[in-house]
């Protein structure tokens, strides 16, 4: 055996596929390591003869790398590009080697070969499964604070990063007549033949390069050319097709319901120096109107005492290292199987010039083409045997064989040992597709039984064992399915020579781990669950196998027992005497694979994770130095604070501002709808409590809508603009729900009336003009309206033009002042503003915020639906009953309002407050009792709903809801605060200019 | 008053200009005179015939004259568009037949992607299905970008324009961008 010890002691000149030249550095717990482009992680650690990569969860034992393929349970690593790019739970069998990659071990200190958790292995009879249901029950407190932090930091793997992750994540949105999950054999040749009809075909393979274990059968051809060449000659020729998208390094994780099937394409994580624009994943998001699963089959290991030792691997995996990597696993390996395929293995290290000591099989007279030639090589092949034992720590050094049947025992010296129980078809992605699995007896697996969604299994997933018959399966699928999506054309067979049949093999715990033993044989090795623990669950009463997985975690690690639920079923199924489809196979959920949040959350970041939302003006609220406050997306201005104020002082002053000057509010977010028909006032009439038909054109109203059950649902100023043409406004918060509220009503309880509703929430930028000084500021600007109070009275709409451009302007107002809310379109919003603002500024026009509007409005006892209201109150509750047409005889709401429990005594009414010592504010939110005396709990008889200081009152203000709150006028009730109990009057909600004259000023 | 009157100039609410990205460009489209139109179907030809275009009739469809486009929305409701400062309103004005006209020119922003690609940009956030069977030239829809809604038209084949609220388009804008970065990659 030649070495070649540029890129690790192990690489054998002149076997795989690697370009010898081509070396990659990268570390390891900091060690300076060499490895070739194309290797995996894995492979570049095996060439360099280290098995030794990780502890393990539980019992902190030493692990190494089980496989070659995203089964890979064991080594599970920390890869860090920089603190902010780091990744914890990397699989080194996934992870491509690029220049400069680190990467670190897991779950170990203070070092891997050096672990003291690994003490947790020497006590772990007393951590058997399911341990912490029942060893730390006392005292009761201590479990939440000593024994389960304390169990969690000892358990576990990686890290989570502590940086916000800088990588970028994107997305994209496909749409396929076929989409071929896996690029193995079958799922190239169903591509190529699906593709050959001309349909849209999405080929995904979760490897660097298709081929799946054509990768390292040696011994196949397909159409005459090597298997491998082919499988590289037909993706070439995929990849080139217009009709066909190919996806490497793309794992299909979720098959969701209608052929809604997620991918995620790792695209940067193998490359040195990924560009800034380059997405590190992305997810594909694929709607296919036919799936082929392609999905193949994973090698299973042999449960038997010290499997997990460094230095066992899959026999599948052993011979992708050889054949694809180059990479010799051992120098003196040892082959344990239940079945044929691992003779392959055996066979091409050998020919490599590995020696291979012995190839124990647990069949007693097993006979095969492949048997024989593993003999004719000089390899020991005992039949009927079984490995009892693994010697060795950090690396196996040797195995102990006897007879099945027990008797003499001999040790074999080996620094490797390669595996095969035989193999599960891969049916995660069928049975994500609530696809129902059967049982196939004759060869002990689940294969895909009954389909839910229009899709086909080809190949190995499907149980087709010879490479022959996968090929058929899959042209001819490839054929069918295209045709069914409407694309018919010749589809081309294959012809396939060599490959192994992938078929038996055993399942459960192997002769010497059996049900009398107490050996530590693992079934899950991410989960570190052995056999004995699975026994241990079925005596502890589980006998159905959700039971057991659950008691035991058995699968349901990040692999998701991708190796070791089958094991974990028969050793169940034997220990409860009964067959194993009767213990049942629990149902694989997405994903296949971990995915990152990055992947799931792709562009939704920063800017992106949700839509910011600014008016027209925005841009001048910020200039003038606004604080904004969110209302939904909607940036608002809260307050302007000037030099030295603090937000107490702005409010103060702008609110001040307003009832003896002026002040200008950005109104725009207020929601509107243009209501449009012959019918518009009738519809109206149905979705308010108000009267609608007789109001004239020009003229405003205040409207009140409720849900059926009759509670508070929104309100808002709606204008007549024309006999058939409403302008409506909502709540800022309440727009798109009022809009979905009436469109329903109107679709489906009034489809008969002549009317559209059109959202202009958009259209218009909102200026209103409030106090003594409105009329006078915006009247320069203004053309084509008489302002009069005669011919423009308070609650009135005309439409005119202001700054030269078309203006709805309202006469209406939310503080209590004579005021307009100035509409223009959105885009004159801010032209118009400024304008208003300099013609207003020498008349002490002043800027103000929503903190000043919530407080103006609450000095004259406007409520605001969602704060004073939270669904649960009636018109009649918020003192509305005026705004109830009295002789109505139907609107959404008139029934529920007549409910037995909404007219009787009791109801939370809406009142005002006024705190003894005037300068105390209350907290919205406090409850109010009407004895602070009593013992606690208190009878509690209402909340504040709003509460401010007043600057304009001198004094504080606030509302409530109190039970029967109307009858308790001038009633003194108390709020029981945490430093003292806060003495209030029970008053009428309006606190300022209680006439409301200043309306028609 | 004359010179106030005439300070009130248009702001539109993204300043950002033309954006390419690899092959892709994203830019913002012209100001335009947009117009949301319901009516029953017996009131389309006399509508038809005031707008110069026939409304169109099947899902994801338009039509279009000159400068003038109606894209199909729903059974009853169409976007009507045309260059900034059009007759649309007034034409809409005149039609007697039942029918709900509303200006909504200044609620929507449009945004233009074009070039190689553009599909892949859209479907960057855009579920549906764009190949040029399922949405050809000419074809329209509203659905989603990402977390917002928009109305998509295909004006060529390798030319959309995503139309979205107001106070969406900075979203819109960044995320078309953020997606084409992606697909010049």
């Amino acid at each position: 055996m030649s070495i070649q010890s540029h890129s690790g002691s192990n690489r054998i000149a002149g076997v795989g596929r690697l370009v010898p030249a081509k070396t990659v550095r990268f570390t390891f717990d900091g060690q300076s390591l060499t490895g070739l482009e194309g290797d995996t992680l894995a492979s570049a650690l095996l060439a360099n003869g280290i098995h030794l990569v990780g502890r393990s969860f539980k019992y902190h034992r030493p692990r190494g790398i089980l496989s070659a393929g995203s089964e890979e349970p064991n080594a599970l690593v920390d890869v860090e590009r920089d603190k902010s790019r780091k990744q914890p739970n990397v699989r080194a069998t996934v992870q491509e080697i690029y220049d400069g990659l680190q990467v670190k071990s897991q779950n170990r200190w203070p070092s891997l070969t050096f672990d003291i958790g690994a003490i947790n292995d020497v006590f772990s009879p007393m951590l058997p499964a399911g341990f912490y249901y029942k060893t730390f029950m006392w005292p009761k407190f201590a479990w939440k604070t000593i024994y389960e932090p304390k169990i969690r930091a000892a358990a576990g793997l990686g890290v989570v990063p502590g940086e916000a992750d800088t990588d970028r994540y994107s997305n994209r949105f496909a749409h396929c007549d076929v989409l071929v999950v896996g690029g193995g054999a079958a799922g190239l040749a169903a591509a190529l033949s699906a593709a050959q009809t001309g349909a849209k075909v999405i080929i995904c393979d979760e490897q660097a390069e298709a081929g799946g274990a054509l990768r390292y059968e040696t011994d196949v051809t397909i159409d005459g050319k090597p298997g491998y060449d082919w499988a590289t000659e037909t993706l070439a020729s995929l990849r080139a097709l217009e009709n066909v998208t190919v996806l490497t390094r793309t794992t299909a994780f979720g098959y969701y319901a209608q052929n809604f099937v997620g991918l995620v394409e790792r695209i940067s994580d193998h490359l040195s120096n990924p560009g800034s624009d380059m997405p590190r994943e992305r997810l594909w998001q694929v709607r296919a109107r036919k799936v082929i699963l392609a999905t193949g089959a994973i090698e299973r290991h042999m449960v038997f005492a010290n499997n997990d030792r460094p230095g066992i691997l899959l026999a599948s995996a052993a011979r992708a290292y050889l054949n694809q990597y180059g990479v010799a696993v051992g120098r003196k390996v040892g082959v344990y199987t239940a079945n044929d395929s691992a003779y392959a293995a055996a066979i091409d290290l050998k020919r490599a010039g590995v020696d291979v000591p012995v190839i124990v099989d647990t069949r007693d007279n097993p006979s095969s083409p492949v048997i024989e030639e593993a003999r004719s090589l000089g390899i020991d092949v005992v039949t009927g045997h079984a490995v009892f034992s693994a010697g060795g720590k950090r690396r196996v050094s040797s195995i102990s064989i006897r007879p099945n049947k027990g008797g003499n025992e001999r040790k074999v010296v080996v620094d490797a040992l390669i595996m095969s129980a035989g193999w599960t078809p891969s049916v995660h992605l069928f049975s994500q597709s609530r696809g129902k699995v059967a049982w196939d007896a004759a060869n002990e697996r689940f294969l895909p039984g009954t389909y839910a969604q229009d899709c086909v299994s080809v190949g190995a997933c499907n149980g087709s064992d010879g490479l022959q018959q996968a090929l058929d399966e899959a042209v001819a699928a490839g054929g069918k399915l295209a045709g069914e999506t409407g694309f018919k054309g010749k589809t081309a067979a294959l012809k396939a020579t060599g490959g192994t049949d992938w078929v038996l093999g055993m399942i459960g715990s192997a002769p010497g781990a059996g049900a009398d033993t107490t050996v530590k044989a693992f079934v899950d090795f991410q989960n570190d669950v052995t056999a004995k623990d699975v026994r241990l669950a079925v005596r502890e009463g589980m006998h159905s196998i959700e039971h057991v997985k659950r008691f035991t975690t058995n699968g349901m690690a990040t692999d998701q027992g991708k190796t070791s639920n089958l094991h974990g079923l028969a050793i169940a199924a034997e220990a409860l005497n009964r067959p194993i489809p009767a213990v049942g196979l629990t149902t694989f959920r997405a994903p296949f694979t971990p995915v990152t949040f990055g992947a799931i959350v792709n562009h939704a970041r920063h800017d992106l994770f949700d839509p910011t939302r600014r008016t027209p003006m925005h841009a001048w609220h910020a200039a003038q130095g606004a604080a904004f406050e969110d209302v939904g997306q909607w940036k608002r201005a809260w307050y302007y604070p000037q030099a030295g104020e603090d937000m107490h002082a702005a409010v103060n002053r702008e609110c001040v501002a307003v009832r003896n000057q002026a002040g200008i509010f950005d109104a725009s977010t207020l929601g509107k709808i243009e209501v449009v028909g012959p019918d518009a006032a009738k519809f109206l009439e149905l979705l308010y409590t108000n009267p609608w038909e007789k109001l004239g054109v020009g003229r405003l109203r205040y409207g009140i809508m409720l849900r059926e059950d009759g509670f508070i649902y929104d309100d808002g100023v709606v204008g007549r603009l024309a006999e058939d043409r409403f302008h409506v406004t909502t709540t800022t918060g309440g727009a798109p729900r009022v809009m979905n509220h009436m469109e329903d009503y109107l679709q489906t309880e009034f489809p008969h009336l002549n009317v559209w509703l059109t959202s202009t929430t958009e259209q218009w930028a909102v200026i209103a003009v409030q106090g003594p000084k409105a009329r006078e500021i915006i009247a320069p600007l203004v053309e084509g309206i008489d302002l009069s109070n005669e011919a423009m009275p308070h609650m009135s709409v005309r439409e005119g033009r202001i700054c030269g451009v078309p203006t709805r302007l309202f006469r209406m107002s939310f503080t209590g002042e004579a005021g307009y809310e100035i509409n223009v379109p959105a885009d004159y919003g801010r032209a118009v503003w400024e304008a208003v603002y300099e013609r207003g500024k020498p008349l002490g026009l002043t800027p103000y915020g929503t903190e000043a509007m919530h407080v103006l409005r609450a000095e004259k006892g406007y409520i605001i639906v969602g704060q004073d209201t939270d669904g649960t109150v009636t018109p009649q509750d918020a003192g509305l009953t005026w705004a109830i047409g009295k002789n109505k005889t139907d609107y959404v709401g008139i029934r529920g309002l007549l409910r037995r429990d909404l007219v009787a005594d009791g109801r939370k009414q809406l009142v005002g407050l006024k705190t003894k010592d005037a300068h105390v504010v209350l907290e919205e939110g406090a409850q109010i009792v009407a004895n602070p005396n009593q013992p606690v709990p208190m009878t509690m008889i209402g909340h504040v709903t709003s509460s401010y200081w007043s600057q304009n009152c001198g004094r504080s203000i606030a509302m409530a809801l109190v039970i029967d709150g109307t009858k308790r006028l001038g009633e003194t009730l108390y709020v029981p605060m945490p430093d003292g109990v806060i003495e209030v009057e029970v008053t009428g909600t309006v606190f300022f200019d209680k006439k409301g004259e200043r309306l028609n000023g | 008053m004359a010179d106030l009157a005439q300070a009130a100039q248009r702001a539109h609410p993204l300043q950002t200009g033309h954006a390419g990205v690899g092959s892709v460009s994203v830019a913002l489209a012209d100001n335009a005179t947009r117009v949301s139109l319901r009516a029953r179907p017996d009131a389309v030809a006399a509508l038809s015939k005031a707008l110069g275009l026939s409304l169109p009739l099947k899902p994801k469809t338009t039509t279009s004259q000159g400068n003038r486009a109606a894209l199909w929305i729903g059974p009853d409701e169409w976007l009507l568009l045309d260059v900034d400062g059009s007759s649309l309103v007034a034409d809409l004005a005149k039609v007697k037949v039942l029918h709900s006209a509303v200006d909504v020119s200044h609620r929507n922003v449009g945004i233009v992607v074009s070039g190689k690609g553009a599909d892949a940009v859209v479907n960057g956030g855009c579920p549906q299905d764009l190949s040029l069977g399922a949405f050809p030239v000419g074809a329209a829809s509203r659905t989603v970008l990402g977390k917002i809604e928009i109305v998509l038209w295909r004006t060529a084949e390798d030319t959309f324009r995503v139309e979205c609220w107001r106070s969406f388009s900075g979203y819109a804008y960044s995320f078309l961008q953020e997606s084409a970065r992606d697909v010049a990659v």
